[in-house]
Formats: structure tokens, sequence, C-alpha cells
């Protein structure tokens, strides 16, 4: 078996996630290259071949010119697995990849079962096992799903130059949007999800939050709506945060959550439904209607 | 311009799921089906485009008859004309099977700008829009959250991770992968709902338009494990709260 892991450099840095991508082949026993649009002096460590490209060249964000390179990659490779993470890089580029090849491309794998992939539906609620029928497979994994491998190496480096005209112009970055609460500071952390209901509530849960003399926090539809700050806004595209206790009231549990909170040392979760993916990483799960049930707590908090 | 939004109808998340016999997939009677959420930005959107350069709004559906009911929701906020697509066995098919379906429709048709959520809500492969867009020989930006047309150039923001925002230009025809938070989709109002049964809704049969074969089978569809030894509380709210706090004084500092 032959994995070509596709490694991801932003704003002058590579990004931690290829020692997952290495942890994975790993896991395969698979012979590892990997794929880099980078820099010389900032490169994974393993032994294998490092197909690298530069990105003064070729810019963080160019996926006609990234999709050439990477063919070029995979010409001179020959994997049967080419491998991204479930990122805004990853999902951009690989099905462009996929469609040039004419491969399968399995999304969001999060296990391996035998020469099959196991990858979340509906919201994280199930699973589903999937077969690829073709010669050679595009996979992107889920970030946080496979162990980051610490086994360290020196790659031998191949340069690798394509001219291709990008369609796409990138103009540069819009930095997040900072201040206000750092809620990695946070032992306790309260936050609210969509099943809140509506805006009034937001009080509710910060009432909870302060009788845990903790601060309160959001799921991203809460924010998208506007109820609450964006930097209160736990998850990938928020704060990761680890508290010593996290209670999420009415989230669901989305990869993109569970992925900023899931290391939080004991988690409650409160919810009306049994079957909530927020249940897989919850210490305890309270099934009950949170606008009835975080009142009465909040008091009986209150009174110890 | 010529516009084109492609949506899909999928069960509501919050759904009590069954697993279907043959194992595969879920069971679809009892379910209630909606739009998919991220395809209400890409609707939204759409409509907003239209609104400022006048033109031709198509949406464009695959599955089951039922999936009429969700076409009529973005007629009713907007859109001009559907094409329904009719499979019967959309559950069955990959995402190079359904970009390839939408592809041969939409190959003659000269969209200047084409619309897709990011991914679906039941799959989720986050496939379909690029793949149409590679197939159309179409520059594709996804996981859009904010959107422009000056009249020349299409500028959006891409998200990242991070909260952080890459900005990109491109000149069209192009498509787009919409991200929730994209914008603020409207509800239909009365009127609009009365207007848009009036308004065009065709059907094709797939088998005109599936060219390709398919490369990935889902095996098993099944539930995952939770979190061994995670607890769960049931009953009246008093007696939970207790419970709870008994809980956290026993197994964490927080109360101390």
């Amino acid at each position: 078996m032959k994995v070509l892991l596709v490694a991801e450099y932003r704003e002058g840095k590579l990004l931690g996630s290829v020692n997952e991508l290495l942890g994975f082949a790993e896991s395969l026993t698979a012979e590892t290259g990997v794929f880099l649009v980078g820099k010389k002096d900032n490169l994974p460590k393993f032994s294998g071949r490092l197909y690298l490209a530069d990105v003064d060249k070729h810019r963080d964000y160019n996926p006609d010119g990234h999709k050439a390179l990477l063919l070029q990659a995979v010409e001179k490779e020959q994997p049967d697995l080419i491998v991204f993470s479930h990122s805004s890089y990853g999902w951009d580029l690989a099905p462009r990849l996929a469609f040039a090849l004419k491969t399968c491309q399995i999304s969001e794998v999060v296990a391996v079962e035998g020469n099959s992939f196991v990858v979340p539906a509906c919201n994280s609620k199930l699973r589903r096992q999937v077969k690829s029928l073709s010669a050679k497979t595009v996979l992107t994994l889920q970030v946080g799903a496979f162990q980051a491998s610490e086994t360290g190496g020196e790659p031998t480096v191949i340069d690798i130059n394509v001219e291709a005209a990008p369609r796409i112009s990138f103009t540069g970055y819009e930095a997040a949007v900072g201040g206000g609460v750092d809620l990695t500071k946070a032992s306790v952390i309260v936050s609210a999800g969509r099943g809140i209901g509506k805006p009034e509530n937001v009080a509710m849960i910060a009432g909870l939050a302060a009788a845990l003399k903790g601060e309160y926090g959001a799921s991203r539809p809460v924010v998208d709506a506007e109820w609450v700050e964006h930097n209160r806004q736990v998850g990938t595209t928020g704060q990761s945060v680890a508290p010593k206790l996290y209670v999420a009231c009415g989230i669901s549990g989305a990869i993109q959550h569970l992925a900023g909170m899931k290391k939080s040392e004991f988690i409650v979760a409160i919810n009306t439904d049994r079957d909530a993916p927020i249940g897989e990483v919850a210490d305890v799960l309270v099934v009950a209607d949170l606008k009835q049930f975080v009142p009465v707590l909040t008091e009986k908090l209150k009174a110890l | 311009m010529k516009i084109l939004v492609c949506i899909k109808q999928v069960p509501d998340m919050e759904s009590k799921f069954k697993i279907a016999a043959d194992g595969r997939w879920y069971d679809n009677s009892d379910l209630v089906f909606r739009m998919n959420e991220y395809d209400e930005y890409a609707v939204e959107q759409a409509v907003r485009l239209k609104e400022q350069v006048g033109g031709e709004l198509t949406v464009l559906s695959i599955g089951p008859d039922r999936v009429k009911e969700t076409m009529k929701k973005a007629l009713a906020m907007g859109c001009d004309r559907g094409v329904h697509v009719a499979d019967d066995t959309i559950a069955a098919k990959d995402p190079m099977t359904i970009a390839g379906i939408i592809a041969e429709y939409a190959k003659d048709q000269n969209f200047s700008c084409i619309f897709t959520g990011m991914q679906s809500q039941d799959r989720g492969s986050g496939q379909v829009g690029v793949l149409l867009a590679e197939m159309l020989g179409l520059p594709a930006v996804t996981t859009i959250v904010d959107f422009a047309w000056d009249g020349d150039l299409f500028s959006v923001k891409r998200e990242l991770e991070g909260g952080i925002k890459a900005k990109v230009t491109v000149q069209g025809p192009a498509l787009f992968t919409c991200q929730l938070g994209l914008n603020t989709p409207r509800y239909p109002t009365l009127p609009n709902i009365m207007k848009a049964k009036k308004k065009e809704l065709i059907s094709l049969p797939v088998e005109q338009l599936q060219k390709t074969v398919i490369l990935q089978e889902t095996e098993r569809l099944y539930f995952p494990e939770k979190k061994s030894g995670g607890l769960i509380l049931e009953g009246e709210v008093a007696s939970l709260a207790d419970r709870l706090i008994g809980i956290l004084k026993e197994k964490t500092a927080v109360l101390a």
C-alpha cells in the first residue's frame, strides 16, 4: 500500500495537521510520500519522499495551480491513496483531484474498517461504511479522528514545479474578529446551542454560567443568528477550549463544535434528543427541555 | 444573468432515524423532509444576485417526487423556474454521479453563476459543487461566507479555520459553494407561496442525464456508540437538577 499525504501551509507556517495524516499512514503500515506547497525550512518530520513546490510562487490558496502540482506528484509516486485533512484546504482541493484522476473520493473519514472507510452521516448522528470501487482513492480525514505521529525522521525532498494559469485570485487574509472574551482561560463554560430557541434565552445560559462562576459561550448557529457575539463561539471556526466543566445546552454536537470542546475535563449535555451526537462525548447527558431545566438548576446552584 | 442554484432535500436532522431494512441507508418512512440547510443560504444568495442584476434563476434538485415540495419553497423564495430530475434511487448514487447528472443538464445552458450548498446534512461529502464546476470547466470557490458582484468580478470570502477568512476574486462564469451564515435566508411570504404555485416546474427522467459509472458504494449505515461510561439522566427537572449537582460535587472540583 502506498499513500500520498497532502500537507498544508498557511501564512508562513506548516500546519500541524500533517502529523495526523502521518499517523493515519502509520496505522496502515503504508509506504508514505508527502506533497507540500511550502518552504524548505519548515518541513514535516518523517522518512520518505517529500514533493515540494514553492509557496512564494504558488501562493497559499490557488486551486488550479495546486491541482496541477499535485497531479505531477501523483504521476511520480503512483499512490493507492491520496489523503487530505477534511479542512478548508482539503475539501476544496480533493474533489478537483478526484475528478482529474476519475477516482472515488470518500470525505471526512473517521475510521478504517478492513478495506472500507467509515464516515459520519446525518449531522454525525449516524456512521456510514463506504467502499471505493476505483483503483486509486482520494480521502479526506476528519480533523482529530486519527492519532498524530511522533515518529519523526528526515524526508528526501523532490522539487516539483508546473505552470497553470490561476482562474481564481487570492488577494489576502482577513484576521479573525478578535478581542472580548478569552474562553480558553475559563474553568467552567456553559454554551448555548440552537436548542435555546430564541435570543431572549441567552440570558438564561449566562445566568447558569454565572452560578457556576464561569463564562458562557455558543455554538455556530447561535452566533450566525447574531444572538451571541462571534468572540464567544466555541468550535473549529471559533475558540478551542478545554475547561474543567463544559455544559452544552441545546447543542446537537456538529463535529466542528465537538472538535473545539471535546478535550474538556467533564462534559454535561442538556438536550431533548437522546440520540444527539453530543452524547458521544458527554460524561452526563441530561434528557430534558433546557428552558425548564436550566432555571431550576441555576436556582439550586445559587442556594448551595 | 442566467443563474442556477442546486438544492437537496434531506430529512430534518432532529428526526428519530431508523436504519432501512437493507442496512445501507435510513428508513424514509416517518421522516419529515426539508431543504438542506446549506442550500437555503445558496438560494438566498442566488435570489439576491438576481434581484441585483435581473435575468433568470433556475433551481434544480434530484430525487423522488417529494423533492418538488422543497423546490416549491425555493420558488417561493424567489427562484423563477424549477428543474426536477426524477430519480427514486438517488441515495445509492455517489457524488461523481450526482454531479455528472447536473453537469449533463447544465452544459448547454450557459449559466453565468452557479450556487450550491457547501455540503449536504445527510451525506456531507462536500464534493458535488466542486465536481460540477470541474465537469463544466468553471472555477469554483468553496465555503463562502461573503459574496459580492460588481458588474465585472465576483468578490467573495472563504471561511478558513479559527475564524480567518481568505479574500478571493474570480471572473464569471463561476460556481460558489455556500457556508452557513453567508446571509439570512428569507422566509417565503404567503403571496410569494401562492405565486410559486404558478411557476414552471418541469421533471426530467434521470436516465436522460446519467452518463457516469458509480465509483463507491455504501456497505452499511449504523448508529455510533456513545461514550463508554457516559450517564443518561431522565426524569422530572427538580430531581434531575439534584442528581446533576451530586455528580458535579463528586466528579469535578467546580462546586468546591
